[in-house]
């Protein structure tokens, strides 16, 4: 595209931009979205998801610990228990509402955590390249070598149960997946004119990593971390649901369908409510991060 | 191709032996004492001592991994803590019952996944595609552990048609392929297969897709060929990547097998590492996870020597 003589490229320009002023990308990619029917609809979903966990405790809610041997596994429609009761005879919508706010945390804090980590990593790697670049993506091959699943389970079954090593089990399960990512976008960019174009000007490998390449590579990480919330949400789920994650008495999808599941032949379908909240959120941030996706694919 | 099997063959090597190194330092990394699961509260100082020189605990740890990859490679990973066997023995009986659900569940899903993407491929933008891609990523997002608790609450509880748990009547172990044993594998195969034919589902309709729009199938049709020709061709260049896909897949059965098989307490690896956790059996967590991601490294050996013999494009690059 360089070779074309500059008066043409600008004639060009010039006539096929429209009378009004041109939008950003960024812009043009949030009116693409807000026009998708699916990605709002899940963004709707998302958001009462997330805003009734937060404000939990201000809606009026029964008190999600406290249990009755009295009333325990109510059916669904029971009056003054919506959902049921569990076997402990807690209100089942309001531990669904505050099992929320741990789940959501242990499912999207180690994808955040990965993406800052791998994002740093696969940049330095695609970077600077050479033995640095080989240093890091050999050792990140080894964890590939090793289904997810498998992955998080032996890390977080080595460390113990809690809600602090499942987070970071999940996190070394991703870190590897998005420097990946990273590195091959890095490694793309980092050969394009403008780039020589600063080292030229004598900026220094931090500030070109920075301000030239961090802005030209971010989105696309970024589009692949939000992909991996899905598998995420289903893996910490997962993690408490075995027992490593969060412990009883708290309120959270994975351990409640744990604990629940010695219910299913007295109130079969109480049981399954917890995991229908995963399958929600996780579907929810699939369909997004594909609407994402292809919004910001603006040749199509 | 022989110089490209002997390329990835040694390729594989040090990721073997920094998979064993991770496994090794597994145990490592366990908070408290390795020892904890044998050692009595109340033993002194002087017994302990003399077990952890016994376990080889005492040694410097590069020593300890060396002499326990030495020991690994003649087929000795230990003794499990909890009944005293050897634990390969354990893990090798176990691992059969998942490659028995891997399989079937393979054959449900890469069925319905290369069915689901081809029509949905053929058929792009129409509402049979829609309704095709919407069963993938559902497959891909629905919990499994929880659509195998639905799949137990509306066959087992409600219908009474299929057992709950367990591989076989009587709480019986050992594998028969007649119907008493192969009703108990419907339920688990169901459920593990959803993932994978979600994912080819996807991976098909994407390849199926773009090769119908590439210049040649356009030549093929101009020169007369008839439509099943065309499919020949599609199916010919999709198959390499599709292939790839499903052994990928395959693998993360074999590996991630453990929250379905807790679910329906199907006796295979993933249930035998719960148990290992549990217990705090640490060779035997060792072991079983040392032997699936061997498994998976091997699987993904065959997959890329397979890609490579159906695909002349590979060897060159």
């Amino acid at each position: 595209m360089s070779d074309l003589p500059l008066s043409a490229t600008t004639d060009a320009v010039l006539q096929a931009a429209p009378a009004t002023k041109a939008r950003g990308y960024w812009t043009t990619v949030g009116r693409r979205i807000l026009r998708d029917k699916v990605s709002m609809a899940c963004a709707i979903v998302l958001l009462l998801i997330f805003a009734s966990a937060v404000l939990a405790p201000w809606l009026g809610l029964e008190d999600p610990y406290k249990g009755s041997m009295i009333r325990r596994l109510r059916h669904i429609g029971t009056s003054g228990y919506p959902l049921g009761t569990d076997e402990l005879g807690r209100d089942m919508l309001a531990r669904l509402i505050y099992g929320g706010r741990l789940s959501l945390v242990i499912g999207i804090l180690p994808v955040i955590l990965a993406f800052c980590i791998g994002t740093s990593l696969g940049l330095v790697a695609g970077y600077i390249g050479g033995r640095i670049n080989t240093a890091i993506m050999r050792t990140i091959d080894v964890f590939y070598a090793f289904p997810s699943v498998l992955l998080a389970i032996a890390i977080s079954g080595a460390l113990g149960a809690g809600i602090v090593n499942s987070i970071v089990s999940l996190t070394v399960v991703f870190v590897p997946q998005i420097t990946r990512v990273a590195e091959s976008v890095t490694t793309g960019v980092r050969n394009m004119d403008f780039v020589e174009a600063a080292r030229a000007s004598g900026a220094g490998p931090f500030t070109i990593m920075r301000v030239h390449i961090l802005g030209n590579v971010l989105g696309a990480i970024f589009v692949y971390a939000t992909s991996l919330i899905s598998v995420s949400m289903i893996l910490a789920a997962g993690l408490s649901f075995l027992g490593l994650g969060t412990k009883p008495p708290e309120p959270e999808w994975g351990l409640m369908l744990n604990t629940l599941r010695t219910a299913i032949y007295v109130n079969p379908w109480v049981a399954a409510l917890p995991g229908a909240m995963i399958f929600a959120v996780s579907i929810c941030f699939n369909l997004l991060s594909d609407g994402l996706r292809s919004a910001m694919d603006i040749r199509n | 191709m022989l110089a490209y099997i002997a390329r990835r063959i040694v390729y594989v090597i040090p990721i073997i032996i920094s998979v064993a190194l991770v496994c090794f330092l597994l145990v490592h990394i366990t908070p408290g004492d390795p020892l904890v699961a044998v050692l009595p509260a109340d033993a002194s100082q002087e017994l302990a001592a003399q077990l952890r020189a016994a376990y080889g605990f005492d040694r410097p740890l590069p020593v300890q991994f060396g002499l326990w990859l030495l020991r690994a490679l003649h087929g000795d990973l230990g003794n499990s803590i909890a009944t005293g066997r050897p634990v390969l023995a354990e893990v090798m009986r176990a691992v059969g019952n998942t490659v028995t659900l891997a399989i079937a569940a393979a054959i449900i899903g890469f069925t319905m996944g290369i069915l689901l993407g081809l029509i949905a491929g053929y058929f792009r933008e129409t509402w049979i595609d829609k309704l095709a891609t919407s069963f993938a990523i559902a497959g891909v997002s629905v919990p499994h552990y929880w659509l195998g608790m639905v799949l137990v609450i509306i066959f087992s509880v409600e219908l009474n048609w299929l057992p709950a748990v367990g591989a076989g009547p009587n709480g019986s172990n050992s594998w028969a392929w007649d119907w008493d044993h192969l009703k108990y594998l419907v339920l688990p195969a169901i459920t593990t297969s959803v993932i994978p034919m979600g994912i080819v589902t996807r991976t098909v309709r994407a390849l199926t897709g773009d090769i119908l729009s590439q210049d040649f199938v356009e030549a093929l049709r101009a020169k007369g060929l008839h439509e099943r020709g065309v499919f020949r061709h599609v199916i010919k260049n999709a198959a390499p990547t599709a292939l790839a896909v499903m052994g990928l897949q395959l693998g993360y059965m074999l590996g991630g097998s453990i929250l379905i098989e807790t679910v329906f307490s199907w006796p295979g690896s993933g249930f035998l590492l719960n148990s290992a956790i549990f217990q705090r059996d640490l060779p035997l967590l060792q072991g079983t996870i040392l032997v699936l991601a061997l498994f998976f490294v091997f699987l993904n050996l065959l997959v890329d020597i397979a890609q490579a013999a159906i695909d002349p494009r590979i060897k060159r690059g």
